[in-house]
C-alpha cells in the first residue's frame, strides 16, 4: 500500500511539474519526424508509431508523425546517420532502447559513442523476466541459478537477442549477483526474436527463458509459462504483481529494457526543451498510463539531463558486465 | 458447429460497406505492390499502416484492409515473375522457372490466369485449413526444435539439385556462393561480425530483396543495354500474348498438383521460422520430383511448375496466420508486421487471442475469404491488361524496370548503401548469365543459408556439443529419410539406371544393324 501511495505522489507531482513545462513551449516541429532504426514490427517501430499516434492524439504535435524505417547494423545505421548528415534537424526524434546502449557500451556503432546525440526522455520500461515451461521442476529462481552453478551444461537459457545482446546480459546479471563467478559458463541460445524462444521454450528444446515481460505476457495469461522472477527493483503494479522480483528471493538483480528516444546533436536547446516537454506531457497522460498498462511496460520516467545521466549509468554498467564475459576487451 | 456460428459471426463483422470497400482497396494496391520488384508483402504492409492510422480505422477494419494487401502481394508477386522473368518478391522466384518459358511460348495469359487460379485454390484451403486445424496445429510447430528445423533447412538444400534444369555442378555453385552471402554479418551465437569489413551496413546482413532486385531485374537491364545495337526490340515484340485463359485439360492437369502444393506449402508456413519461400520451393521441388522423374518438362514451361509454387505460397501465407494467431509467434516477415499492427492496437497477441478478442479472429478470418473471391475476380479479367506490359518495347521497358528497382529498394531502406549493394549484384548476375549459371540457387542459399547454421549451433549447443543429436528424435529421423531416399539416392540410382540403359540400347543397336 505504502509504495502504490508513494508511486500516486510521484505521478500527481508529475502530472504538474509537466503542465508547467507546458507553457514553456516555443517550438513547434514543422513537419515531424522518429526513426525506427528497425524494420517495421519491431520495438522502435511500436516506440515511433505509438508514440506518434499518441501525440497527434492528443493534439501536442499539429501535423502526422512520419515514421521512417531505417533498419541496419542494430541501430547503428540510423545512428551513424542522425550524427553524420542530420546533426541539426529540429525536426527529428529517434527511437532508443537498452539495446542502443548495449551496442554503444560494446562499442558496435563503429566510430560513434552516446554524447554524439542528445539524449531525450523516456517513455516507459520493460523490466526482464526469466521464465519457465509450467511444468517444469524448477521451483524459483534459486533453485535454477543453482542448478547453473553446479553444472551449467544441464541448463539451456533462450533468449530472442544475439549473445552479448540484452536477453543475454540479463540472465548474465541474475547469475552474477547469485555468485556465480565465471558467468561465461552459462549456456544462451540466441533466438530470432523473443517469439521464437518462447516457442522453443513450449517446444522443450530449452529450460529457461529470458525476454521482455510484453514478451512473456500472453504465455503467462494462458498458463503455458511459469515465471520465476521479474528483475525489477519492486513488484510490478495490476495484473503482474503476482510475480515475485529477483530481489526478494534474495538475487539482487535489476534488468530494465527502458525505451526511449534520442534526438540529433546539434538540435537546438529551444527545440530539445521542447521535445522533452511534449514527450513528459505524453507520459503524464492517462491514456499513455493505459498504452503502457496493455503492453506490461513499467513506470520509468526520466526527462532530459536526468535521462542523460541514467543513459551514460547504464553503458557504463553494461561495458563492466560485457568485459567480465570477454565480449569486449 | 461453434466454429461456423463463430465463422457466421465473423462474417456480420466483415461485411459492412466500410470493409468491403477497405478489401477492395487493400487487394487493389496488394497486388500493385506485389508486382512492382523490390515492394513485397511486408514492405506493402508496413507502408499502409499509416494509412489505417490517419483513418482512426478501428481494430478489425485495419486488419481487414492490412491482410488484403498481404494476400494481394502474395497474389500481384508472380505476374512480373512470369511476364519479366523478375520476381515481385521473395515467394515469386519459383515461379519465374516456368512461368517466364510459357511466355515466351505465347502462353503468357495462361501462365497468368492459371496461377491466379492456383493462389486462390491455396489461399482458400490455407484459410480453412486456419479455420480448423489453428488449435492443432500448433503443436505440430511445437515439435520442431533447433534439431528438426535443422533437418527441415538440409532437406531443402537437397532438392536444389532438382531446381536447376541443366548443370548440376554449376547450380551446387550458385548455392555456395549464396550461402557465402549469408554469412555477412553479425553472427547471432557469438555476436562477432563477420565480412562485414567495419562497415555498419553490413552488420545485419544483406537484404535478400536487394539481391533479388539486383541479381534478376538489373542483369536483365544490363543484358538489354549490351545487345541494344542487336534486335532486342524484334525478339521481344514478337512474344505472342495467346488465349486469355487456360483450357479445361491444363486446369485437370493441375488440380492434383495445387492439391498437394497447398498441403506442403500450408505446413512450411505454419512453422515458424520456415515460412512462404519454402513453401513455393519444397512445393515446386516435390511436384517435380514426382511428376516429371526425368526432368524434360519443368524449367521448360510445364503448367504444373507456374501451379504449384503459386499454390504453395498462398497457403504458407495463409498457414503464417496459424502461429501468429494462436500463439503470438510471426511466422513469417508480414505476420511480424501484422502482430505489431496488433499491439499498437491494444490487442495481446498469444495463446488466448481466439477466446480474448474472438470479433478480431473470426473478423480476420472472414475478411481472408472475401479478399480472396475478391483477388480472384479482380485478377483473372486483369489479365489481358497485364499481358499488355509484353507489348511494350524494351527500350520502353527497360529503363522502367531499372527505375522502379532504384525506387522500389531506396523507398524501403532509405539507404544509398543498398543501391550500391544492388547494382553489384546487378553486375553479378550479369557476368553469371553469361556462365548460364543459374540465380534462383543464389537467393535459396542466402534465403535458407542463416536459418540452417543457427539452428544445426542452437541444436549443438543445447546438447553440449553432441552431434547425434540432429537424429534424436523421430521427426528429424524422417525429415532426414526423406531428404535422403527422395533426394540423393535418385541422384546414384538414376545415374546407374541411366548408364545400365544405354548399354542396353547399345546392345539393340547393335542387333539392329
Amino acid at each position: 500500500m505504502i509504495i502504490k501511495a508513494t508511486r500516486l505522489t510521484v505521478a500527481a507531482a508529475l502530472l504538474g511539474a509537466s503542465t508547467f513545462g507546458a507553457f514553456a513551449e516555443g517550438f513547434t516541429p514543422e513537419n515531424p519526424e522518429c526513426i525506427a532504426p528497425a524494420n517495421p514490427g519491431g520495438g522502435w517501430d511500436f516506440t515511433c508509431r505509438q508514440v506518434g499516434k499518441a501525440l497527434q492524439d492528443l493534439g501536442l504535435i499539429e501535423k502526422t508523425m512520419q515514421v521512417v524505417n531505417l533498419a541496419g547494423g542494430g541501430g547503428g545505421v540510423a545512428y551513424a546517420e542522425v550524427v553524420n548528415k542530420r546533426a541539426d534537424d529540429n525536426d527529428l526524434i529517434v527511437a532508443a532502447s537498452s539495446a542502443t546502449a548495449t551496442r554503444l557500451a560494446q562499442g558496435a556503432f563503429p566510430g560513434n559513442t552516446m554524447d554524439q546525440v542528445r539524449w531525450l526522455a523516456s517513455i516507459g520500461a520493460d523490466y526482464g523476466v526469466i521464465a519457465v515451461a509450467k511444468d517444469s521442476d524448477i521451483a524459483d529462481l534459486p533453485a535454477l541459478l543453482e542448478m547453473i552453478k553446479t553444472d551449467p551444461r544441464s541448463v539451456s537459457v533462450a533468449g530472442g537477442s544475439a549473445v552479448g545482446g540484452w536477453d543475454h546480459l540479463k540472465v548474465l546479471i541474475a547469475a552474477n549477483a547469485y555468485g556465480i563467478d565465471d558467468v561465461r559458463t552459462v549456456k544462451y541460445i540466441a533466438f530470432d526474436g523473443g517469439g521464437e524462444a518462447v516457442t522453443q521454450l513450449l517446444a522443450g528444446s530449452v529450460q529457461a527463458f529470458t525476454g521482455d515481460i510484453s514478451e512473456a505476457k500472453g504465455f503467462v495469461d494462458s498458463g503455458d509459462i511459469r515465471v520465476l522472477a521479474v528483475l525489477s527493483p519492486e513488484r510490478l503494479g495490476g495484473e503482474f504483481a503476482e510475480f515475485p522480483t529477483a530481489k526478494e528471493q534474495g538475487v539482487d538483480a535489476i534488468g530494465a529494457n527502458w525505451r526511449g528516444f534520442y534526438a540529433p546533436g546539434d538540435m537546438s536547446d529551444e527545440a530539445y526543451d521542447a521535445w522533452v516537454s511534449k514527450i513528459a506531457d505524453l507520459y503524464a497522460t492517462p491514456e499513455w498510463k493505459e498504452i503502457m498498462a496493455n503492453n506490461g511496460m513499467a513506470p520509468l520516467d526520466l526527462q532530459g539531463a536526468a535521462f542523460e545521466t541514467f543513459v551514460s549509468e547504464s553503458v557504463a554498467q553494461i561495458q563492466a558486465i560485457s568485459k567480465d564475459i570477454g565480449i569486449i576487451k | 458447429m461453434d466454429t461456423f456460428m463463430s465463422l457466421a459471426d465473423g462474417f456480420a463483422i466483415a461485411l459492412t460497406w466500410q470493409n468491403i470497400l477497405l478489401a477492395l482497396l487493400g487487394c487493389f494496391l496488394g497486388t500493385i505492390m506485389g508486382a512492382l520488384p523490390g515492394l513485397g508483402p511486408s514492405n506493402g504492409v508496413a507502408i499502409l499502416i499509416p494509412l489505417a492510422f490517419t483513418l482512426g480505422l478501428g481494430a478489425t477494419p485495419s486488419l481487414i484492409l492490412l491482410t488484403s494487401v498481404y494476400y494481394g502481394a502474395m497474389y500481384g508477386g508472380r505476374i512480373s515473375s512470369i511476364l519479366l522473368n523478375i520476381p515481385g518478391d521473395e515467394p515469386a522466384m519459383m515461379t519465374c522457372l516456368d512461368g517466364y518459358p510459357m511466355a515466351q511460348k505465347g502462353m503468357a495469359g495462361q501462365a497468368l490466369s492459371l496461377s491466379g487460379i492456383a493462389s486462390f485454390v491455396g489461399a482458400f484451403f490455407a484459410t480453412w485449413g486456419l479455420i480448423f486445424l489453428a488449435p492443432q496445429l500448433v503443436k505440430i510447430a511445437l515439435l520442431f526444435g533447433p534439431a528438426e528445423y535443422f533437418a527441415l533447412f538440409a532437406l531443402a538444400f537437397m532438392t536444389l539439385g532438382g531446381v536447376s534444369s541443366t548443370n548440376q555442378a554449376k547450380s551446387a555453385f550458385a548455392a555456395a556462393l549464396g550461402l557465402g552471402f549469408a554469412m555477412i554479418g553479425v553472427d547471432t551465437q557469438t555476436g562477432v561480425p563477420r565480412f562485414t569489413f567495419g562497415e555498419v551496413h553490413l552488420y545485419d546482413g544483406l537484404d535478400f530483396l536487394v539481391a533479388i532486385v539486383g541479381l534478376f531485374a538489373l542483369s536483365e537491364v544490363f543484358i538489354f543495354l549490351e545487345h541494344r545495337h542487336g534486335d532486342a526490340d524484334g525478339t521481344a515484340s514478337k512474344i505472342k500474348v495467346g488465349r486469355l485463359t487456360p483450357p479445361l485439360s491444363m486446369l485437370k492437369q493441375t488440380t492434383p498438383t495445387m492439391i498437394r502444393s497447398t498441403l506442403l506449402g500450408f505446413l512450411a508456413g505454419v512453422l515458424p521460422g520456415a515460412g512462404a519461400s519454402l513453401g513455393s520451393f519444397i512445393a515446386y521441388s516435390f511436384e517435380k520430383r514426382l511428376v516429371d522423374k526425368d526432368g524434360k518438362t519443368f524449367g521448360k514451361g510445364d503448367p504444373r511448375g507456374v501451379a504449384a509454387p503459386e499454390a504453395g505460397n498462398n497457403a504458407a501465407a495463409g498457414g503464417a496466420l496459424v502461429p501468429m494467431l494462436a500463439l503470438g509467434v510471426p511466422g513469417s516477415g508480414t505476420t511480424a508486421v501484422l502482430l505489431a499492427v496488433l499491439l499498437s492496437l491494444n490487442i495481446t497477441p498469444g495463446p488466448l487471442l481466439f477466446s480474448q478478442n474472438p470479433d478480431v479472429v473470426w473478423g480476420l478470418i472472414a475478411a481472408l475469404f472475401i479478399a480472396n473471391f475478391m483477388l480472384l475476380a479482380m485478377n483473372i479479367p486483369m489479365v489481358g491488361l497485364f499481358t499488355r506490359v509484353l507489348m511494350v518495347p524494351p527500350r520502353i521497358l527497360m529503363p522502367v524496370v531499372a527505375m522502379v528497382s532504384f525506387v522500389g529498394i531506396y523507398g524501403i531502406s532509405g539507404s544509398s548503401f543498398d543501391l550500391l549493394v544492388m547494382v553489384g549484384f546487378g553486375m553479378l548476375g550479369w557476368i553469371l548469365r553469361k556462365f548460364d549459371v543459374p540465380l534462383v540457387p543464389i537467393i535459396l542459399g542466402t534465403l535458407l543459408g542463416n536459418a540452417m547454421e543457427n539452428n544445426l549451433r542452437r541444436a549443438i549447443t543445447i546438447d553440449n556439443g553432441n552431434w547425434l543429436t540432429l537424429v534424436d528424435s523421430p521427426l528429424s529421423i524422417t525429415l532426414w529419410v526423406i531428404a535422403i531416399v527422395g533426394f540423393i539416392l535418385p541422384l546414384i540410382i538414376g545415374r546407374k539406371v541411366k548408364s545400365k540403359m544405354h548399354a542396353r540400347r547399345d546392345e539393340e543397336g547393335s542387333l539392329a544393324d
